[in-house]
């Protein structure tokens, strides 16, 4: 901008410093308003972000007394299905007898439960893969090959500690953080007690 | 031509106006505009200074702590706060156990997870205040056919809100006699209350506030005008969370903007000097 | 553009040259905004409202657009979700009194913009086009503000649409039927909340295709200048960029700090209490009035308050509302003079005055309840209002003598000694 304004101008010609300074003030004026623009940008972008009531509901509480071995519920965390199985000795059983260095993402039941309360396996609902919602939590529902649970988008099969052993999915069904507040109950989204 | 349609156009409507106001005048002169007791006797708030006011003004926690405990103890037998959660309440200096523990001291409307009956239960961090009644007919039913409004906005909601709320809880009193006098059809009616502050002067809602109807737990001396600034401080929170967040950005924006003004006016005065004409000043 | 002196875009980076080629958007920037685009160089702070009221379009749109991300068109759910907007979204509370307050500093810029029309005859040949577009764009932007105002749902919101839309139920026969067609209704309800939603989205992209258009109908004449006299050399002329760029953003700033005082101050103060209560269709707020922006029209429409013959009061009070800005399309020919600037109009200049002041007293009379002295006053305003522009300003340029225009811009500004003309015109050709 400097560069086309005065250049033919004596006043402006008189003094090299002059012409130094005038760049720096327009610089500057220029660097202000493109800092405007950067500060403007912080609220448009974290507008999108969750808002507070969203984030206020990241905690679910659950009882699973109800819950027979055997048997598996959905529950809603985050707005995603949550499983929580009671897993029978012989699934537990079934689970252990597979060698780790056979799984696509090696993990042992015990590393996927709480301690002390191995028989319940607490997973999201939701396929590695593309983010079905895998059968095998309700009643009569096919379980898969290795009686754990099937996604039927694309045929992956999860085992018994919902490890994936069958199919497109790259990794096991995530364990979300959660906490047992007695034996009958979860909060589901807290690290610790 | 358009001129002239113009004229013509413009002439009508002139004389068209001209005649309502002819009429108008005519009807002021013969038949002034009786006048009402609203128009006589509402008074406008009285001022009332709260730490959140002005440009520098901050929330004083102590008072909103105080002002919540009125709104529970007092106003929430009759009076939500839909929009408000108790989450919020964290912005009042309340610790994560505190609010806990004063969400749970609240019931909330909840579903059986067996039954599916609707129920109560405590309430938890995530749930909004509350409402004391089931639905606007049974809020209409239970208050004399006046449903008690929603609080969270009330300072928005009304000009000089957190005045108007002061004034009002502080401003209930016997009619005037003058009132009267002037106007006896005017008299408050079985079932309202005499209040200057209120549009209409005769409001529904029983004065609410007696001295030491709450005890506060910092030892504040619980008067009437105290409980009425406290909770008029607290519902200038609940209309408006930000307000102190928003007063702090400003600072900033103004100050940046100030300084990025007159740094572009440095910049158009040296873009323009060199066609800029230099006249001998004459002083 | 056709002043044979502009500066001629020349790209020098290849990839510049490349896309030069293939579409000539920076040429077209160039040619609209920037060093091609000759702009008389004696052009006032007032000539400064244009690119602000572009700005305030833009600020509106970015705004507007994150709103929707977050806002519900149910009516049931309307009001909650701007409360939402408000208490939970990150910065949505500034980002919706960025959007009320944007809205009226948008009129703000824009009635200063039209005023100084009025007063610098902008209207005039050859910008008759510019004009005529330019008043699309102010009915356009008032439908827009004014659906805008309905989606809170507040109480204001919903009287608001009741009262405009009753507007056409003033036209005889089909005025019923078709309040009801515009409501989708016989009360403002989710229909009417939804489809104004849809529109208030939509027209201001349709006021931006309507700019672009006033834009271009600018450049073919080329701006108009405080003097009133048309260019007549390369003298008279200095390129947009970095004049009058600069200019501008010197003014933004100013612009901006009036502002953000208001968004971060006073939020609420330009708005009204009454549309923090929500919508209530069984009650009518004591004292019902639209945006301050609207007031003029509304003091004029409630000045009819007298039937004439077989016209009701309605009828004419809305004819009247809608005739006091379809006069404007008809300025340009109602005003014959020769001479475009105020500065050498007496008699004009005066009457500009009046008006003025008219305005200001219709505002203040829009915003004042409905009863006396504010009935009266708004109906002698009113009645200046239209003769103003259909009886004085055609009587003025008839009959009013002029003052000497200065021989040219170049002229005005430095004087006519001739050293100075010299001297600018040593100037570089920028």
């Amino acid at each position: 901008m400097a560069t086309t304004t005065g250049t033919a101008q004596p006043e402006a010609m008189a003094e090299g410093e002059g012409v130094r300074r005038r760049d720096f003030i327009e610089i500057a004026a220029v660097s202000a308003a493109g800092v405007a623009g950067a500060a403007v940008l912080i609220p448009l972008i974290s507008q999108m972000a969750p808002s507070k009531d969203v984030l206020a509901e990241s905690t679910t509480e659950l009882d699973i007394s109800a819950i027979q071995p055997g048997q598996a519920i959905k529950a809603v965390f985050r707005k995603q299905p949550l499983f929580v199985r009671n897993l029978t000795p012989h699934e537990i059983q079934q689970a252990e007898a597979v060698p780790i260095d056979t799984l696509r993402d090696p993990q042992t039941l015990l590393e996927r439960t709480k301690e002390g309360h191995g028989n319940w396996l607490v997973t999201m609902g939701v396929c590695t893969h593309l983010g079905c919602v895998p059968l095998g939590a309700g009643e009569g529902e096919n379980r898969g090959e290795f009686g754990g649970y099937f996604c039927p988008c694309h045929g992956s099969h999860y085992d018994t500690a919902g490890r994936i052993r069958k199919g497109p999915a790259p990794k096991n069904l995530e364990v979300p953080s959660y906490v047992f507040t007695s034996d009958t109950h979860l909060v589901i989204g807290q690290e610790s007690a | 031509m358009i001129r002239l349609i113009g004229f013509f156009v413009g002439v009508a409507f002139t004389v068209a106006v001209l005649w309502a106001f002819a009429t108008g005048a005519y009807t002021a002169a013969t038949e002034p505009a009786a006048p009402t007791a609203e128009h006589e006797f509402h008074r406008t708030p009285r001022p009332l200074h709260l730490a959140s006011d002005g440009p520098f003004g901050r929330w004083d926690l102590q008072q909103l702590q105080r002002g919540y405990q009125v709104y529970k103890e007092v106003c929430s037998a009759c009076h939500s706060l839909k929009y408000v959660a108790f989450r919020d309440l964290a912005q009042l200096g309340y610790t994560e156990a505190e609010v806990k523990a004063t969400a749970a001291s609240w019931t909330v409307p909840g579903i059986d997870p067996v039954t599916g009956e609707t129920n109560t239960r405590p309430g938890t961090p995530t749930d909004y205040f509350p409402s004391p009644f089931p639905n606007d007919i049974a809020a209409r039913a239970a208050n004399n056919n006046a449903i008690p409004p929603d609080l969270s906005l009330m300072t928005k909601a009304r000009h000089d809100g957190a005045a108007y709320v002061h004034s009002l809880l502080t401003g209930y009193q016997d009619q005037p006699a003058e009132l009267l006098k002037k106007f006896p059809d005017a008299k408050t009616g079985p079932g309202l209350h005499y209040n200057p502050y209120f549009a209409n002067l005769n409001l529904a809602m029983a004065p609410p506030l007696s001295d030491d109807q709450v005890t506060y737990a910092d030892g504040t001396k619980a008067t009437v005008d105290q409980m009425a600034t406290d909770v008029a401080a607290f519902l200038t929170w609940t209309a408006e969370p930000s307000l102190i967040k928003r007063k702090q950005t400003g600072w900033a924006v103004m100050i940046f903007l100030v300084f990025a003004t007159i740094l572009a006016w440095f910049a158009k005065k040296q873009v323009w000097a060199p066609i800029t004409p230099k006249r001998p000043k004459k002083d | 553009m056709s002043f044979p002196w502009a500066k001629q875009y020349e790209p020098k980076a290849p990839l510049m040259r490349y896309l030069d080629e293939k579409l000539p958007l920076p040429r077209f920037l160039y040619n609209a905004v920037g060093g091609g685009y000759p702009v008389p160089r004696n052009l006032n702070y007032w000539w400064n409202f244009g690119v602000l009221a572009g700005f305030c379009l833009v600020l509106q749109i970015v705004t507007g657009v994150i709103l929707a991300m977050h806002f519900a068109a149910n009516a049931g759910v309307a009001f909650n979700s701007v409360e939402h907007i408000m208490r939970d979204v990150n910065w949505g509370w500034m980002l919706r009194y960025a959007h009320a307050n944007g809205a009226s500093f948008f009129f703000i810029v824009i009635y200063i913009h039209i005023f100084r029309g009025f007063f610098y005859g902008s209207y005039k040949a050859p910008r008759e086009m510019v004009w005529l577009l330019g008043v699309v764009i102010f009915l356009l932007l008032m439908a827009t503000a004014f659906m805008g105002y309905v989606l809170p749902w507040g109480q204001m919101s919903f009287w608001g649409a009741k009262v405009i839309t009753g507007l056409f139920g003033a036209i005889p026969i089909v005025g019923e039927p078709i309040q009801i067609w515009l409501l989708g209704g016989y009360a403002p309800d989710n229909a009417a909340l939804n489809r104004f939603f849809s529109l208030h989205f939509l027209l201001p992209f349709v006021i931006a295709g309507v700019v672009i258009l006033h834009i271009w109908a600018l450049h073919i004449p080329g701006s108009s200048n405080p003097t009133g006299v048309e260019i007549k050399s390369e003298s008279d002329t200095i390129p947009f960029h970095p004049y009058y760029t600069a200019k501008d953003g010197f003014g933004l700033g100013v612009f901006l700090i009036a502002y953000c005082l208001m968004v971060f101050f006073l939020p609420n103060f330009m708005g009204h209490p009454d549309n923090y209560i929500p919508a209530n269709p069984l009650s009518t707020p004591a004292h019902i009035v639209p945006e301050w922006y609207f007031w003029p029209f509304y003091a004029i429409l409630r000045a009819f308050t007298a039937d004439i013959l077989f016209v009701p009061a309605k009828l004419l009070g809305v004819l009247a509302m809608f005739s006091s800005i379809l006069v404007w399309f008809f300025l340009p020919w109602l005003d014959k003079s020769p001479v475009r600037s105020g500065h050498y109009r007496p008699v004009f200049k005066k009457f500009f005055w009046v008006l003025v002041v008219d305005m200001a007293v219709l505002f203040y009379c829009g915003g004042a309840p409905a009863e006396e002295p504010y009935v009266m006053l708004s109906q002698i305003a009113t009645a200046y209002y239209f003769l103003h522009f259909l009886v004085i300003l055609p009587i003025v340029s008839m009959i009013e003598r002029p003052n000497p225009l200065p021989f040219s811009i170049t002229e005005a500004v430095l004087g006519s000694d001739d050293k100075a003309v010299m001297a600018a015109n040593a100037t570089p050709a920028t």
